[in-house]
């Protein structure tokens, strides 16, 4: 038990603001949604509008419908909202100066963050959804962007082709499926629907080996979304044995320092019960550790 | 200018789904066969352009795939357009008036069955004020058919008429996809797909590939008997927004008609490409055709739509009916955009 | 040929890696604005306008030249729209050079562009395809196994990379245009951060909105202005990404391309008679690369003529005066920023990185997997 007596208090009590014809009419206007400013006597506009302006002159009483758009003037951001404050996260407090008045509003901006903020900004009201004639009519201000979320969104069926098929079904099958044109003779991964020589599709389709030689690779370093192996990695082409071209696909059960041009490779397939109609059964080519290939032997494929 | 030619076209059947093809698969056969028809290959070809369209498989470079169906060794001259096919053929007209080579070969392809192509064609529309309204192309086309109607210069009578008369014609087309002898009121008793557009006043959707040989001066003449010469040929634009366009007419199919010349001698036929009914109706009268010309005598893009190569099969039907002497002027259309907005005519001739 | 063709006008825009202020129609407009004011022309003298840009995906707009061709003053007017990956933007200005060669036009207005920050570059060129292995990091995984192969064919020296960038860098600290301008040392360089060995951080291009445009007339409309940059020669060619012997690092059609437009323009010994190269250097490694596919150097040599330094502004063979793709790389636009740039050399109008007295410049663009090529040469002779 302390030794000084202490107990709350609570001062409340709900006035009645007589608003007269000025504030009266503004804040009636927020009620429709229309901001409004009032004209002072040397052709100023207020907003909030005032009954007498700086000078101690009286206002016009002409009233002027403005965009409920401005800049801000000043800002401070509020990290732990308090009791009273029109939003329960953090915001900030701003001077803001509507497009086309002389003076400044304060209110509050919504912006999540502090580092959206900057004296100069352009905000817009968001109007409070239930409005009766108050200040918070306008529910708070939020940053103008000088862009709008575009949102695309598709459904596309994806259907390859014949040839494609062909080599995914092998694939399904543990085999690698290339196709040959016979007037060409060269043997393509994946089967083509034209050999680059002689325009004929590569219709006699042939197996080909999982090894083959790294002719040469990337060892990628960057973070992106979606990778599979965490950086650094390598990433090669591989001449297939029998094939005539390379494939592209990830190096590993090396150490990334130790991987060379012309080093012979084998598949490391997932296991089988896993296998899809995907490359990616092929987890990667890791080295056979046989001799490496001489540079003579792959060179044509750089 | 040089004179040049269409001496040859191929097409695939215009199917809903063709299943087991990619880009690549469509490609190699139809280009083959334009080709073997005047007895070349690629290896003869001195330009080759394309036209597609990413949007239809959705995916970036589709037309690098494409290229994959091409004997491209040694290295081509090539050029694509993001357009209709028709707009290649364009390209490569151009390209042979230069006089340094002979002969281009021209392809495109359009599989409309992968995606949702009237959400895609939405696309098209300006991004800031009616892409977010989700305007698919039927929608957007119905909204011309309405003003058309409105405006009293036609009916959905004359819709269905169009629809019915284009089917019919389609059932000498193998290649045609919805072919048959319909009855005008039994198409007016269709549900509207959008108000007033009812489904056989829209085209359907297709898989298809076209390809055609050009060919200029005397290498035309030594590659076939009767070249379909390309006597004009012109396409315009007009302004984006539907709203500041009068939809009931085409002033920029106009105004390409006349750079091409249509007007200057007695027309055989058209073939128009309309995807939509009551735009056949539109283009004939901003193409100047009467009453005795034979529109789509193929059975038009009503029959069978392939996107981006329904237009170049508008020059091919047009041109195969020159080349096999049926025709001695004919002309060839293409539209590209949201209700007409890019027109494409041009006028071919067999002598 | 009907028709010799001209530049008569060129416009650019401050290219950024985002132009919040302006949208696409205000981007390429301030381009086209420019290029017919050089021109001393106004949308009404156009006849036609050659439009290009990369894959549609990247602003999401299908086919954007309907929706353009308003802020180009299109109506009533022929527009076109060409699109072969990277090299497109040389292949637009191609294309709108055949159509006043071919005495189709008289003035045409050409335009690519790029506005990449309305999506992200990298979304939009490797979407997840089903039956598609996902296994690369964009671009660079692509070319860094082609460069790793030059350097092991050439026996390059390791540094050639980082000198390319060090001096594109120093050319874009020279170009108030430029996207990146950054004065950086051999050292920092090198010191940057390997993304896709052997390609560092600072051997990579940026990504950038950007437009560029130029105004195409025949001989009797050049007499406009006083420096038209008249065009002698044009090309392109294709081979396909993947066959069998495809050698990748020189590749035959960036060779053919070449030749051709050396043939057309009577050029029989390019170092000598070529004054500057305005190249597509997306990663610095191409300039070595390219150097000998476009007969600068002999094959495996290049990167000796980069660092011996001659491609410098001021020395033998300066390439990529403006900084190149290196400092700017708005990708629907990149090949055309090359070829315009090599139209303003030769009318003496590129300001702080004007070469001394050229006459003759080559544009040069790729796409693809080193497989679509463009180019023209220009020179201030007709």
């Amino acid at each position: 038990m302390s030794d000084f007596l202490s107990a709350p208090y609570v001062l409340q009590y709900t006035y009645t603001r007589s608003t007269g014809p000025v504030i009266g009419r503004f804040l009636e206007s927020l009620r429709y949604g229309v901001l409004e400013g009032v004209r002072t006597a040397d052709g100023g506009v207020l907003c909030p509008p005032l009954e007498y302006d700086e000078k101690g002159e009286a206002t016009t009483g002409e009233f002027i419908q403005l965009r409920p758009v401005g800049t801000v003037k000043s800002w401070t951001w509020v990290p732990e909202p308090r009791k009273g404050h029109p939003l329960d996260r953090p915001f900030a407090f701003a001077l803001i100066q509507i497009d086309g008045t002389d003076n400044a509003m304060v209110h509050v901006v919504d912006a999540e963050k502090p580092k959206r903020m900057k004296t100069g900004m352009r905000v817009r009201a968001r109007w409070a959804e239930e409005r009766n004639g108050t200040i918070r009519d306008i529910a708070c201000f939020e940053p103008v962007l000088p862009y709008l979320p575009g949102p695309v969104h598709l459904d596309y069926d994806v259907r390859p082709g014949q040839h494609y098929t062909a080599f995914l079904r092998g694939l399904q099958e543990g085999k690698l499926i290339g196709g040959c044109d016979s007037q060409s003779g060269k043997v393509y991964v994946p089967p083509r629907a034209a050999d680059p020589f002689t325009g004929n599709p590569t219709s006699e389709y042939v197996e080909v080996a999982d090894t083959g030689v790294l002719t040469t690779f990337t060892i990628i370093r960057i973070p992106f979304e979606g990778q599979k192996l965490k950086p650094p990695y390598c990433f090669g082409a591989i001449v297939l044995d029998g094939a005539d071209m390379p494939i592209y696909h990830l190096i590993s059960g090396v150490p990334y320092d130790q991987i060379r041009m012309g080093m012979r490779v084998k598949a490391k397939w997932k296991p089988r019960e896993e296998w899809e109609t995907s490359l990616e059964n092929i987890l990667y080519f890791e080295p056979t550790g046989e001799p490496d290939a001489p540079f003579e032997s792959y060179e044509e494929h750089l | 200018m040089r004179n040049v030619a269409i001496v040859s076209f191929a097409q695939l059947p215009s199917v809903r789904v063709s299943h087991a093809t990619d880009e690549a698969e469509l490609v190699q056969p139809v280009t083959s066969q334009a080709m073997k028809q005047v007895g070349i290959t690629q290896d003869d070809i001195g330009f080759t352009c394309s036209g597609s369209t990413d949007y239809l498989p959705g995916r970036p470079f589709s037309f690098v795939a494409a290229v994959d169906g091409l004997k491209a060794w040694p290295p081509i001259r090539e050029s694509h357009v993001e357009m209709d096919g028709a707009f290649a053929l364009y390209e490569a007209w151009v390209r042979l008036l230069h006089g340094d080579i002979d002969t281009a070969l021209v392809f495109s392809f359009g599989k409309c069955s992968l995606g949702p192509v009237p959400d895609v064609l939405n696309l098209q529309n300006d991004p800031y004020y009616v892409q977010p309204l989700g305007l698919d192309s039927i929608s957007a086309a119905a909204l011309q058919a309405q003003a058309l109607i409105d405006a009293g210069k036609a009916t959905e009578r004359d819709f269905a008429e169009v629809a019915v008369r284009n089917r019919k014609n389609a059932l000498g087309n193998p290649n045609a996809q919805i072919k048959g002898d319909f009855g005008v009121d039994e198409l007016l008793e269709e549900p509207y797909l959008s108000s007033p557009l009812r489904k056989s006043f829209c085209s359907p959707l297709s898989d298809s590939a076209a390809a055609i040989v050009l060919a200029a001066g005397d290498a035309a003449k030594k590659l076939t008997k009767r070249p379909a010469w390309i006597r004009g040929i012109d396409h315009r634009t007009e302004p984006h927004s539907l709203g500041q366009r009068d939809l009931t007419s085409s002033p920029s199919a106009k105004l390409a008609a006349e750079k091409a010349g249509v007007g200057k001698g007695k027309v055989d036929l058209a073939e128009l490409h309309a995807p939509f009914a009551h735009q056949e109706l539109i283009l004939r009268e901003a193409l100047g055709l009467g009453d005795d010309v034979n529109v789509n005598p193929s059975g038009g893009a009503l029959a069978a739509n392939s996107l981006m190569t329904a237009g170049l099969i508008r020059f091919g039907e047009a041109a195969s009916r020159v080349l096999a002497g049926k025709a001695d002027r004919a002309v060839a259309h293409t539209t590209n955009g949201v209700c007409l907005q890019h027109n494409l005519v041009a006028v071919l001739e067999g002598e | 040929m009907a028709e010799q063709c001209a530049v008569v006008g060129i416009g650019q825009t401050k290219h950024r890696e985002s132009r919040r202020d302006v949208s696409m129609p205000g981007l390429i407009r301030i381009a086209a604005l420019e290029a017919l004011e050089d021109a001393d022309m106004t949308f009404k003298d156009v006849d036609a306008i050659v439009i290009g840009t990369a894959p549609d995906m990247f602003e999401g707009i299908m086919m954007p030249e309907l929706f353009l061709a308003d802020a180009l003053g299109a109506a009533g007017k022929p527009i076109f729209r060409v699109h072969t990956a990277g090299s497109v933007g040389g292949s637009t200005a191609v294309v709108a050079s055949h159509l006043v060669q071919a005495g189709v036009h008289e003035k045409v207005l050409t335009v690519a562009f790029e506005k990449q920050s309305e999506s992200n570059a990298m979304w939009a060129l490797s979407p997840a395809i089903p039956f598609q292995p996902q296994l690369v990091a964009g671009a660079g995984g692509y070319f860094a196994p082609l460069i790793r192969s030059y350097i092991r064919r050439a026996d390059a020296h390791p540094d050639t990379g980082c000198m390319v960038a060090v001096k594109d860098r120093a050319h874009g600290m020279l170009n108030p245009h430029a996207h990146l301008h950054l004065d950086q040392s051999l050292e920092e360089v090198k010191a940057a951060p390997m993304l896709w060995d052997p390609i560092r951080y600072s051997e990579t291009c940026p990504s950038s909105d950007g437009a560029v445009a130029m105004v195409l007339v025949n001989q009797q409309q050049a007499k406009r202005v006083k420096n038209p940059a008249w065009v002698k020669g044009t090309s392109v060619r294709t081979e396909r990404t993947f066959f069998a012997g495809r050698d990748q690092v020189n590749p035959r059609a960036g060779q053919q391309c070449a030749k051709d437009v050396y043939d057309q323009a009577g050029i029989t010994n390019p170092p000598v008679e070529i004054d500057c190269a305005e190249i597509y250097v997306p990663f610095s490694w191409f300039e070595p690369m390219w150097l000998e596919n476009l007969g600068f150097a002999e094959e495996g040599l290049g990167w000796k003529m980069t660092m011996e330094g001659k491609t410098k502004l001021g020395a033998d063979m300066p390439i990529n005066m403006s900084g190149g793709v290196m400092c700017t790389n708005p990708i629907g636009a990149s090949g055309m920023l090359r070829f315009a740039e090599a139209a303003r050399q030769v009318r003496g109008t590129a300001d702080q990185h004007q070469v001394d007295g050229a006459k003759v410049a080559l544009g040069h663009a790729f796409g693809g997997g080193s497989q679509f090529f463009a180019a023209w040469i220009v020179s201030s002779e007709r």
